[in-house]
């Protein structure tokens, strides 16, 4: 087995729709909540193999979406600075701020690396003492393990010229904040594989108790998101509610613990504002008091920005479900992947990305 | 963001800092990765990479599960997949 290729076959692609179809009797609404398993979801076309009684509603799982516009022209604001090498991962480099974006400022002269891991943006600081190496610390539980090692490194080794600019969410409270919106529409949720291989899945639980809902947690691959989808609808089906893991050749149900345990000493619950949402509490991470010292926004005060949405952006209904992509007007016309009005456009895991990228913008629907 | 790429671990070896670092081999291609959350991982397993740690060791077992939960439907007889073009035969579901 190499994990991959085995999870992409059609035949076996074709049973499960066979046995979905067989399964459903009436209209159910399922959230898949990562961004990745959007992708993949519309890519492969899995929504449209499903019978027309089911909805998948693309969930809020981006976290480069949901980073808000404030946080990103501050990120800009401390690229512009000349003693500053900036650092970031790949999607979040397009990403528009009110005005312009990271790949715009480093064309401007600004030192903007992309890394692969925040560990290259450690190793940066330590060649460059003479320079401030600052890292774009964004990402879901999955993420946060990486980002904690580095400030944690960077701390054991007592690097001042290196710290990080903080827009860590947590899935579970944004779970709890659709599912108690007056307008929430989901039945049952498809949670993100990677998220609970750190976190595990034992916060789910009473979030499904007090819901009365079903949550599978669901791997990456096509076979994965419809075992995800017939586990859920079968749940949905015979009236069961709770937890159930379809990813278990990697998520165990405490999760990943020593993970857990240097997220512990670096990271403390915040509450968190998310873009196209507004703030849900303790919905995400800031560093600890004692490593407050390595805060990139304490390090280097841009003063107060006011950030400036574009008006015809309705990235908040779609990232709460409430409607689809090519329902914007602005949808293909005046926002594409190349000049985008708003985040989901941008990252290629944004719900209005793969529905541009993979030609729904044609189809009138 | 959150994705995952499952890769083999061919070597590991101990950073200045103490930590498991690994060489982890994606379909050939070899990289450096951080295996300190996956104390468990031994040369030869699959790993489960995000940028550039592992986060957890894939079972192959439960890696079976979704082959084996099709093979079962299948004795089961429930897994008829309907022909292109032949509408199924009215009452032919309950
Ligand atoms: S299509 Fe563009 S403008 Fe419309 S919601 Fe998506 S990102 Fe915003």
């Amino acid at each position: 087995m190499k994990y991959v290729d085995e999870y992409r076959g059609s035949e076996e692609a074709q049973k499960f729709v066979a046995a979905i179809e067989r399964l459903v009797t009436r209209p159910w609404n399922l959230m898949e909540i990562c961004g990745g398993q959007t992708h993949t979801m519309i890519k492969a076309g899995i929504d449209r193999m499903l019978p027309d009684e089911v909805t998948m509603i693309h969930g809020p799982g981006c976290p480069v979406c949901v980073t808000p516009l404030e946080l990103i022209d501050r990120a800009l604001a401390i690229a512009r600075r000349p003693e500053v090498i900036f650092t970031s991962f790949g999607d979040m480099l397009r990403v528009p701020g009110s005005t312009t974006d990271l790949l715009a400022v480093k064309s401007q002269g600004g030192d903007v690396r992309m890394v692969y891991s925040p560990l290259d943006a450690v190793e940066l600081a330590r060649r460059n003492p003479d320079r401030q190496v600052v890292f774009f610390a964004v990402g879901f539980e999955t993420t946060a393990p990486a980002n904690a090692m580095a400030v944690w490194q960077a701390a054991q080794e007592k690097l001042d010229n290196f710290s990080i600019l903080t827009s860590h969410v947590l899935v579970p409270p944004a779970m709890e904040a659709i599912l108690s919106a007056p307008d929430n529409r989901v039945q049952g949720f498809m949670a993100a594989g990677h998220v609970c291989t750190v976190m595990g899945y034992w916060e789910y639980e009473p979030l499904a108790e007090r819901h009365q809902i079903p949550i599978v947690v669901t791997g990456f691959e096509p076979l994965d998101l419809l075992h995800g989808a017939y586990l859920t609808l079968e749940a949905l089906e015979e009236g069961r509610s709770g937890v159930v893991n379809q990813y278990s050749r990697s998520v165990e149900r405490e999760g990943n613990l020593p993970a857990q345990k240097l997220l512990k000493q670096v990271f403390e619950v915040c509450d968190r504002k998310w873009r196209g949402i507004g703030e849900i509490p303790d919905s995400g991470y800031k560093l600890r008091d004692e490593l407050a010292g390595y805060d990139a926004e304490l390090r280097f005060d841009v003063g107060e920005l006011v950030a400036q949405e574009s008006p015809d952006c309705i990235a908040g209904e779609i990232l709460r479900g409430l409607k689809k992509p090519h329902e914007c007007a602005a949808f293909g016309v005046r926002c594409t992947p190349e000049k985008p009005l708003g985040a989901p456009m941008v990252s290629s895991e944004g719900a209005c990305a793969a529905y541009y990228q993979y030609g729904r913008h044609k189809v009138a629907s | 963001m959150c994705l995952g790429v499952p890769g083999q671990v061919m070597s590991i070896e101990l950073d200045p800092l103490g930590m498991n670092m690994g060489e982890v081999s994606f379909a050939g291609i070899k990289k450096k990765v951080c295996l300190a959350y996956t104390p468990e991982a031994e040369v030869g397993d699959y790993v489960v990479v995000h940028v550039g740690f592992a986060i957890s060791r894939i079972d192959e077992e439960e890696a079976q599960q979704v082959f084996q939960y099709l093979a079962e439907m299948d004795e089961l007889g429930e897994l008829e997949i309907p022909q292109p073009g032949e509408d199924p035969a009215p009452g032919a579901d309950s």
